[in-house]
């Protein structure tokens, strides 16, 4: 859910574009980190441990903790709480370890 | 190969005061930044700064990362390297490997290192304490009030320090419901004026309270219902005493940790010291480490808070210069003004912590 009204800040967003997480349509602002985009269209699941496939979601949001990581245009281990949305993503869940191209 | 005088490494509080500093002697500095904006992690403060006017109190934390950047970025002195990451440094030949836009990577051989690099987020063991929905209180902060974008609808925090506490009265401004906020210690750890305003707005602050587990909605696989339980004096949990708290999200604000790997890499001598968070570097007085040319300043020379990080900040960045020269007849003045700065922040029963994890730390 994004914030409309803040007491203190305003939020300066870039233009909205389309993007798409496992196949479904969504809608974000360019420029935003990814996972801030999934965040507001409600997905919270963002991948899975490599072992016990247990569900994960962000921990620390810039880039530190690696809890994040997601296959964006083909590229896995992509951390997508400082991986800037832009028009088009092709955004999913990453299976296993991703493979190097 | 690229050459500067003095390379900054991180753009938050510490590495722009650094620059500044050093750049105001006359030395030539390149900061380097992983984002692509500075101000670190200055631009999610919403709250108003205390200490001293020098370090902008009563002055909210994201202006003071505007004002700090601006000057930076019109210094005619300072380089400016956003969206590049120092990946590496080679101790034999001291260069740094910088990843830098599209992926390239440069080169860059500096006299002289500042590691301003802030600290991370430490965890909490517990039943599912992975599930989605569980955040560091700090990434909560980012997302709301850097993104505009709420974590969920009911919150639990775990720690009542300063973090704790700001980011719960953060979450009620941005209209987010915060159930509680728990702390395993039996009293409250942050300043009493955070504690009073969540207070004021009716949210309950457990002491002596930990978290047993966490649950996941079966329909999301995120989180949907947490239980907490009390601890006696003994901090051993006390059958019986626990409360479910139906949030779906949980905030873990249970302290920072230094982001060292760079001096690990350069051989500084570490020490592992509890009050400061963490593993952090030796150092003297002049923020200077065991490695001659390699300063530290703000959260990885041990965690503490942003008005300490600039000070530090501001004396490596005056030392670093010193060393290769630069004076333009102020250095002294200036450094023995930031000492006592420092010293005037850590005083008081508030900075007993801080004194006694730098007493095993600075020669």
């Amino acid at each position: 859910m994004r914030i409309v009204n803040h007491p203190i800040l305003t939020f300066e967003k870039g233009r909205e574009v389309e993007f798409t997480f496992n196949n479904k349509k969504m809608k974000g602002y360019e420029g935003e980190p990814i996972a801030a985009a999934l965040h507001a269209n409600g997905v919270r699941v963002l991948s899975h441990s490599k072992n016990l496939h247990r569900n994960r979601g962000f921990y620390c949001a810039i880039g530190n903790c690696s809890s994040c990581l997601m296959t964006v245009n083909g590229e896995p281990n992509v951390r997508v709480c400082t991986e800037k949305l832009m028009e088009g993503m092709v955004i999913e869940t990453q299976n296993g370890r991703g493979d190097l191209k | 190969m690229r050459k500067t005088e003095i390379a900054v490494i991180g753009g938050g509080p510490a590495g722009l005061m650094a620059a500044l500093a050093a750049a105001e002697m006359g030395a030539n500095v390149t900061l380097i930044d992983r984002n692509s904006r500075l101000g670190g992690q200055l631009v999610k403060q919403t709250h108003m700064f205390f200490g001293s006017e020098k370090e902008y109190a009563s002055v909210r934390g994201i202006d003071i990362g505007k004002i700090l950047a601006s000057e930076v970025m019109k210094n005619p002195k300072i380089t400016t390297m956003l969206d590049s990451t120092v990946i590496g440094y080679y101790p034999d030949d001291g260069v740094l490997g910088v990843e830098i836009e599209e992926k390239k990577f440069v080169k860059i051989k500096p006299e002289k290192v500042i590691v301003a690099t802030g600290a991370s987020e430490k965890f909490l063991p517990f039943k599912n304490n992975d599930l989605p929905g569980i955040y560091g209180a700090g990434a909560v902060q980012t997302l709301m009030n850097e993104h505009g974008v709420v974590p969920g609808k009911n919150v639990l925090m775990v720690g009542a320090g300063n973090i704790g506490l700001i980011v719960s009265y953060q979450l009620m401004q941005a209209g987010v419901n915060v159930k509680a906020i728990i702390d395993a210690a039996p009293k409250i750890g942050g300043y009493l004026v955070h504690a009073s305003k969540v207070a004021r707005l009716g949210i309950p602050i457990l002491t002596s309270h930990t978290v047993k587990a966490a649950y996941a909605d079966q329909l999301t696989g995120a989180l949907e219902r947490a239980v907490i339980w009390q601890l006696d004096e003994k901090w051993q949990p006390i059958p019986g005493t626990e409360k479910v708290l139906q949030v779906d999200v949980m905030c873990i604000s249970v302290g920072l940790s230094p982001l060292a790997e760079i001096l690990w890499q350069a051989g500084c001598k570490m020490k592992y010291v509890p009050q400061l968070g963490g593993h952090v570097a030796l150092r003297n007085e002049n923020m200077e480490t065991s490695v001659p040319g390699i300063y530290v300043a703000g959260d990885v020379a041990g965690v503490e808070e942003a008005s300490s990080a600039m000070i530090e900040g501001r004396l490596a960045g005056l030392n670093a210069a010193k060393s290769l020269g630069y004076d333009n007849g102020t250095y002294a003045e200036k450094r023995e003004e930031a000492l006592k700065q420092l010293e005037s922040l850590r005083s008081g029963p508030v900075g007993e912590k801080i004194r006694q994890g730098l007493a095993q730390l600075v020669s």
